[in-house]
């Protein structure tokens, strides 16, 4: 250690009749960061990138499920509506459904009839919303959809009366297309006597049995069959209770309707999300242990380093508890201020991964904080505790021999 | 003398190259282990992905509309046209045989249930449920009891020969039904062996083995549908070219990479008179969910290296850090410093090899772990990923003496023997 200067010699001896233990800690505390200045730099250096990993680790360990359910919503509907005993479900029903919804999902409506071509072939046509459709059954691969982008909310309502000359627009399976209009050409449909004129917007490709269906608007269903929809598809986000709660109170709000759960979407959804989770726990512990140990073993280097500091206090009279109580401290101002340091730039990685593979932000989550600052802290205090201790043993003039 | 340099180095510091060589042991088994599971992980989530239902889909080409509304098919069921069962374990026989997880026939037929003199219409699926099959000399089951995972029976799986059938469990309830009944179904008194809970329109339906389904329907041998279950790879944009336009090279990476495309391709040509395609909800989404869950594991895995490189690194710099003395030693006996610098370099190297072997071993042991607890299958690793894995091992344990070396190589030999910086 160099010699203090004379200002800090004053400093000293002001401050040692007020306070002389903490004031001596704190200023032993800076010198020795400053002095070695370098060892000190790759310590804190080896702590910043264990409490970095590790905070990103966590940090998408709680965001994953999150992230990975929303690609699961991909799959369209886990809940299904349906009336009771083959019943229409009643006119508020969809209403109902937004607002148990209220923002966590989408809900498209359909109602399903068996219709005849102009050549008497029975076709299956479907009404429903195709704005919420479009949403809610993303994979469907549709040429172009019968909508206007602008008004979309007013297209449906105007399109009964303004299509009536020109024909309603339809979106045709592509197997349905081939039977009845191979030339793209308007088509009529009838329903207990009454005709649709069909308009043909665009086909839609799936398959699975959409192929060989017609879909048109629910206005124009509705009043050309005067059917209401027979079935809600909910697309529901959120955990499996969640989802658990929103079907028990769609049952309640809901009483003509029969809910169900589409247990083929849910339960691969849980199987691969439990997976994952497991994998990534697995993969944290490993690279959080292995960054701990980084940082256990560049301290201990960095203590047992200093074992002459360490004999030349213990020479001056420094009892043992002033000795620990120095090293802890040091040991622990490192982990903090590491840890701090480690959670901002991991907090960022966990952000860029987010950002790279997920094609949307993870959101930081501040309960972290404690758990890697504790853990720094406990892996510091031993990395420091474990080399002080075997070094109390041993005689302060044998370290300073140097043997 | 070098080689006795190093051998002693090794004899007598037991404890300080035990402890340098635990640190690389220990940063190449996580190393090994995330690499292991990073590259096996596309294929397991696959498998589990496998579980939301068949991804393909092989109907007759000249087949007829389906009016089909909530699985009552309003369809006369002579009508169109029909696969021939005989041709479906050529399925094993195409390109991509290995991916094709299992596959399961499907004849809907409409029939009357008789209850108490009421007659009630319903369908009757005939399908398969385990049965063996055999292509050439490959034997194997298959059947909705793997592509429709899904599928809850209580009671018993009905025997794919014998005249047992499932009951949907609406259907059971209305007609107040419990396994081990008897139904008449289409003049037929069949034994229920089990109810089914699907959570979709087979609730409503009876699933019988395919045999009974095409003796009801009077047409042995007929299959209107099957359901086709494949590993397949997220589709790009290779994939979604029409193979029609491709030029050879090109049609042949088409054609031998596992697209959803590319494998219903295959499927058609190896059944005669049928068109397969790709069930897009299940397919095109499962592409989706494994590229993100791939890509998330891959950028761990970097994060893993990172972390391991650096644990190793620490701890060299340690321990060349505490040798300075020796350093000094060597060169006040007149060593160079290329000289200084060889010796602790080799010994280096071979603290890699062996931590980067038994590191190894490890990690290869730990992925199987991971891999038999979290996926019930084996994560199996490369040999061909050993010699990589050491000379990333080396370099590693290299880059991070380095600095510790040059420092000690540079310093006067006086102040190191004497213990000072």
């Amino acid at each position: 250690m160099s010699a203090p200067t004379s200002h800090a010699a004053g400093d000293l001896a002001a401050s040692r009749a007020k306070s002389p233990h903490i004031s001596m800690l704190l200023r032993m505390l800076v010198r020795a960061a400053i002095l070695r200045r370098g060892r000190a730099v790759s310590a804190l250096f080896a702590m910043v990138v264990a409490a970095a990993v590790a905070t990103a680790m966590l940090n998408l360990y709680v965001d994953v499920q999150a992230k990975l359910r929303r690609e699961f919503r991909n799959y369209g509907a886990n809940i299904i509506l349906v009336g009771k005993d083959g019943a229409s479900l009643p006119a508020d029903a969809l209403a109902h459904v937004d607002s148990v919804l209220a923002g966590r999902g989408i809900a498209a409506p359909f109602g399903l009839i068996v219709a005849r071509t102009g050549n008497g072939q029975p076709i299956v046509v479907a009404g429903t919303d195709f704005n919420r459709v479009r949403q809610l059954d993303r994979w469907w691969s549709v040429s172009n959809w019968p909508i206007s982008t602008l008004g979309q909310a007013q297209g449906e309502l105007t399109g009964a009366t303004d299509a009536r000359e020109m024909g309603h627009p339809a979106l045709i399976g592509v197997r349905a297309m081939a039977t009845v209009a191979p030339k793209n050409q308007a088509f009529d449909l009838s329903f207990q006597g009454h005709t649709l004129h069909v308009e043909p917007a665009g086909t839609v490709q799936t398959g699975a049995a959409e192929d060989s269906r017609i879909y048109v608007s629910l206005a124009d269903f509705m009043a050309w069959t005067g059917v209401q929809p027979s079935t809600i598809e909910v697309g529901a986000n959120g955990s499996p209770e969640e989802v658990a709660a929103i079907m028990n109170q769609m049952a309640q709000t809901i009483p003509a309707a029969e809910v169900r759960p589409v247990r083929q979407i849910m339960e691969g959804e849980a199987r691969v999300l439990g997976k994952t989770r497991a994998t990534l726990l697995a993969a944290a512990a490993l690279i959080i242990m292995t960054a701990a140990l980084c940082v256990l073993s560049t301290l201990m280097g960095w203590v047992y380093d200093r074992r002459r500091d360490f004999a030349i206090m213990k020479a001056l009279g420094a009892s043992g508890r002033v000795l620990n109580g120095f090293f802890a401290a040091e040991a622990a101002a490192l982990g903090a201020s590491g840890a701090l340091i480690g959670f901002l730039v991991g907090i960022g990685i966990a952000a860029w991964i987010g950002r790279v593979n997920f094609h949307a932000p993870v959101v930081p989550r501040f309960s972290v904080l404690p758990v890697v600052l504790a853990g720094s802290i406990v892996v510091t205090l031993v990395s420091a505790i474990l080399p002080i201790s075997l070094l109390r043993r041993v005689q302060p003039a044998v370290i300073l021999r140097g043997e | 003398m070098f080689l006795r340099l190093v051998y002693e180095s090794f004899r007598r510091q037991k404890r300080r190259k035990m402890l340098a060589g635990a640190a690389i042991t220990l940063g190449v088994t996580v190393a090994t282990a995330m690499i292991a599971v990073a590259t096996d992980i596309g294929d397991k989530i696959n498998r589990e992905l496998r579980t939301i239902g068949a991804n393909l889909i092989v109907t007759p080409q000249e087949d007829t509309l389906d009016v089909e509304i909530g699985g009552v098919n309003l369809k006369p069921p002579s009508d169109g046209a029909f696969l021939d069962e005989a041709d479906l374990p050529k399925i094993k026989g195409t390109f991509w045989h290995n991916n094709i997880t299992g596959f399961a026939p499907m004849l809907p037929v409409n029939v009357a249930i008789e209850q108490d003199g009421k007659r009630q219409e319903t369908t009757i699926e005939g399908t398969y449920f385990a049965k063996p099959l055999a292509f050439g000399k490959e034997a194997f089951t298959t059947g909705v009891r793997s592509t429709h995972p899904w599928w809850k029976v209580a009671g018993a799986w009905p025997e794919d020969n014998s005249r047992d059938v499932l009951l949907g469990e609406r259907l059971a309830f209305r007609l107040g039904k419990k396994c081990g009944d008897e139904v008449t179904l289409a003049g037929r008194q069949l034994r229920v062996s089990g109810i089914l809970s699907a959570g979709g329109a087979e609730d409503d339906q009876v699933v019988a083995p395919l045999s009974l389904a095409q003796e009801i329907l009077g047409k042995p041998g007929a299959v209107r549908r099957v359901y086709v279950s494949a590993l397949t790879k997220p589709e790009d944009a290779l994939a979604r070219r029409d193979p029609k336009s491709m030029s050879g090279p090109i049609y042949d990476r088409w054609y031998c990479s596992p697209y959803p495309q590319s494998i219903a391709y295959q499927l058609a040509e190896a059944i005669p008179r049928s068109h397969a395609e790709q069930i897009r909800q299940v397919a095109q989404n499962e592409g989706a969910v494994l590229t993100r869950i791939e890509g998330l594991i891959f950028l761990i895995t970097l994060a893993a290296l990172l972390a391991s490189a650096l644990a190793v690194s620490a701890a060299m710099a340690t321990a060349m850090f505490e040798r300075r003395g020796e350093v000094g030693l060597m060169k006040a006996l007149g060593a160079g410093r290329l000289a200084v610098a060889s010796v602790f370099f080799a010994e280096a190297a071979l603290l890699a090899l062996i931590g980067g072997v038994v590191g190894f071993g490890a990690g290869a042991v730990l992925a199987r772990q991971i891999g038999r607890s979290i996926f019930n299958s084996q994560i199996s690793i490369q040999p061909v990923l050993l010699p990589v894995i050491l000379a990333i091992a080396v370099i590693v344990t290299f880059a991070g003496s380095a600095a510790a070396i040059r420092r000690a190589v540079g310093l006067d030999p006086v102040f190191a023997l004497r213990g000072e910086l």
